[in-house]
């Protein structure tokens, strides 16, 4: 059944019905349907809605609900996701599953409420201290952001990290009609034995102790060459991106999240006029599809960089395309939104420099 | 005279802390709280950052170690996705009244039903002594190094008055460990505030005057006299809310 919802409720819903029962949170514009929905919700499940007295404060709870196995999200916006980092650091570092959701606003700074992709390197770079990573999708959609946030979940306990969902402003206030899928958990995630429950002797395990500090450094190393195991793992199997009509393309527009889909519109308008133009759309931003558009740098002549950001993705984009091809780049930032023509205009530029 | 007999809650040694430190004292008193109420096999402890910070390989149950000052966050989330367990927060000064001061302020506020225990020793043990919101006027440290002034550093924060203005919490009570017959009113608060959990009575916690002879630059037996002599008239014993 499909039904008309708000990309900020239908993300709480599809959390729920994943099975997420535990939400910690404090109010930020543009995603404050999320803590409004669960605070109503959750309750009705058997869960619980705290609204933390900070950022600091809701990321932390999320890290004690998380060590007792449960299923725990929390959301915030571009500031407040700043001050989880350091909370998000321990969560990698402990090992522990979550979903964290930001509505990407414009910076720096208390910057704008509007949409905006300014957080891309924070996102993708692993934000807080220390060498880490985690999956990053970038839903363009309010279907995908459901099918994603559901993902999320599964992703966040097969891997024991967090899971961010990077969407922007308009992903989270705009309404589209959505199905909410089925969810079921896939057959591979077992039982969480490693979670803090409660222990004594002869329990048939050892003690659980949900822990980042490995105070010898060779200890922490070999922490580290864990965790990076996982991350290759992720890059092996957990890349996603969608391509359209970038097969023969000449000139390829990357974007990602609502900026793909007005690239997209561009792309079709460009093939109006007779230029062979195509997309590519990472939906996963970490890991990056690197291969995808390196495998088409063989192919097309020239790529265009479309972001709401001064320039953060594209420096991906040219590592991958590793110089064999021009790589442009347009963006619009501090919560404004390329238009259509803007961003064709820079596809017929590129056309008359080929 | 009876024979002292381990905790079966605590695993020694206490490699980590200096000889003469009295977080030993306090492990035990914890220990035995938590053997005494039967409640090993679902209490979870929260280990700070300080010098504390290893109290996951002391205590003999379920253990996560917290961000530095945020014990009281992930008590609440952890207590609120398991309400079934027991909850303990064991954290220093540093962490609880300086870093950490809005999350202690907020889950004494919400009358989380989780027990803390508070280890007041006025400094910052782990980083080598620098100056703590607890340290003394005119106490010298690292960071006070003409003394703590009221001018440069305002005055010390008392936790316990501070915490009992709130309507939240269920008990406050500040003790001290400097001899005998105080460590065991410590160890009476500190059982007490385990059993208001298990009775559901809410949030409980207890403020244990406690010494750092190697910060302070003491023996371990000056710095027991340093503590009654000055930290007792500064922080009062004695309980401060009790509902
Ligand atoms: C965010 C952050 N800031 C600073 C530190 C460094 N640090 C570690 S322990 C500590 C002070 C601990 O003092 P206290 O809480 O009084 O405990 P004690 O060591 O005296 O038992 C500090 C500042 C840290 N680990 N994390």
């Amino acid at each position: 059944m499909r039904q008309m919802m708000k990309g900020n409720e239908a993300i709480a819903e599809a959390a729920v019905q994943a099975g997420c029962r535990y939400f910690f949170g404090y109010p930020i514009t543009p995603q404050n349907e999320i803590p409004e929905y669960m605070s109503a919700r959750l309750p009705e499940v058997g869960g619980a809605f705290l609204q933390a007295e900070s950022e600091v404060s809701a990321i932390n709870m999320v890290f004690g609900a998380a060590s007792t196995g449960a299923r725990v999200m929390t959301s915030s916006s571009s500031p407040g996701i700043s001050l989880k980092q350091e909370g998000i650091s321990y969560i990698v570092g402990a090992e522990l599953p979550c979903v964290i959701v930001n509505m990407v606003r414009g910076g720096p700074g208390l910057g704008s409420i509007q949409p905006a992709q300014s957080d891309y390197y924070q996102a993708t770079r692993g934000g807080g201290h220390g060498d880490y990573r985690m999956i990053v999708y970038a839903p363009a959609s309010i279907q995908e952001a459901v099918e994603l946030t559901q993902k999320a979940f599964d992703s966040a306990d097969r891997y024991r990290n967090p899971v961010m969902i990077l969407g922007d402003g308009c992903i989270g206030q705009m309404m589209e009609p959505v199905s909410m899928p089925e969810y079921k958990k896939p057959d591979d995630l077992g039982e969480k034995t490693w979670a803090a429950t409660g222990y004594h002797p002869g329990c048939g395990r050892e003690r659980n102790i949900i822990n980042s500090l490995y105070i010898e450094p060779d200890r922490c190393e070999q922490h580290n060459l864990d965790l990076q195991a996982k991350y290759d793992a992720m890059k092996e199997r957990e890349v996603m991106a969608k391509e359209e009509m970038a097969e023969d393309a000449d000139i390829i527009v990357v974007a990602y999240g609502t900026t793909a889909r007005i690239a997209l519109t561009a792309v079709r308008k460009a093939r109006e006029q007779g230029i062979k133009a195509g997309l590519i759309r990472p939906i996963t931003v970490w890991p990056f599809p690197e291969k995808e558009i390196a495998a088409a740098a063989q192919r097309c002549k020239a790529f265009l960089t479309v972001e709401m950001s001064l320039g953060q993705m594209v420096d991906d984009v040219r590592l991958a395309v590793n110089g064999c091809r021009p790589v442009e780049f347009f963006g619009r930032t501090g919560g404004m939104i390329p238009g259509v023509s803007e961003i064709y205009d820079r596809i017929l530029k590129i056309k008359e420099g080929l | 005279m009876a024979e002292y007999k381990k905790p079966d809650s605590l695993i020694l040694p206490l490699a980590s802390y200096c000889p003469g430190c009295t977080h030993g004292i306090i492990h035990r008193l914890v220990a035995e709280a938590i053997d005494e109420l039967g409640i090993a096999d679902h209490t979870i402890g929260i280990a700070p950052v300080g010098c504390a910070v290893f109290a996951y390989n002391y205590f003999n149950v379920d253990m996560l170690q917290a961000a530095h000052g945020r014990a009281p966050a992930v008590a609440t989330g952890a207590k609120r996705a398991n309400p079934g367990n027991i909850v303990f927060t064991y954290q220093g000064d540093g962490d609880l009244a300086s870093i950490g001061a809005a999350e202690i302020v907020h889950a004494a506020a919400r009358g989380e039903n989780i027990t803390v225990i508070f280890v007041n020793n006025a400094i910052y043990g782990m980083t080598g002594g620098q100056m703590a919101p607890t340290s003394l006027i005119g106490q010298k440290t690292t960071t006070s190094p003409l003394g703590r002034s009221v001018e440069r550093n305002g005055n010390p924060i008392r936790v316990s008055e501070m915490l009992s203005s709130l309507t939240g919490p269920a008990y406050i009570e500040r003790v001290s460990v400097h001899d005998v017959k105080h460590i065991i009113a410590a160890g009476k608060a500190i059982k007490k505030a385990f059993r208001n959990q298990v009775e559901g009575k809410g949030f409980s916690l207890v403020e244990v005057l406690s010494t750092c002879s190697t910060n302070w630059g003491m023996t371990p037996m000056e710095a027991l006299k340093w503590l009654e002599e000055n930290m007792i008239p500064y922080y009062p014993l004695g309980v401060y809310k009790e509902v």
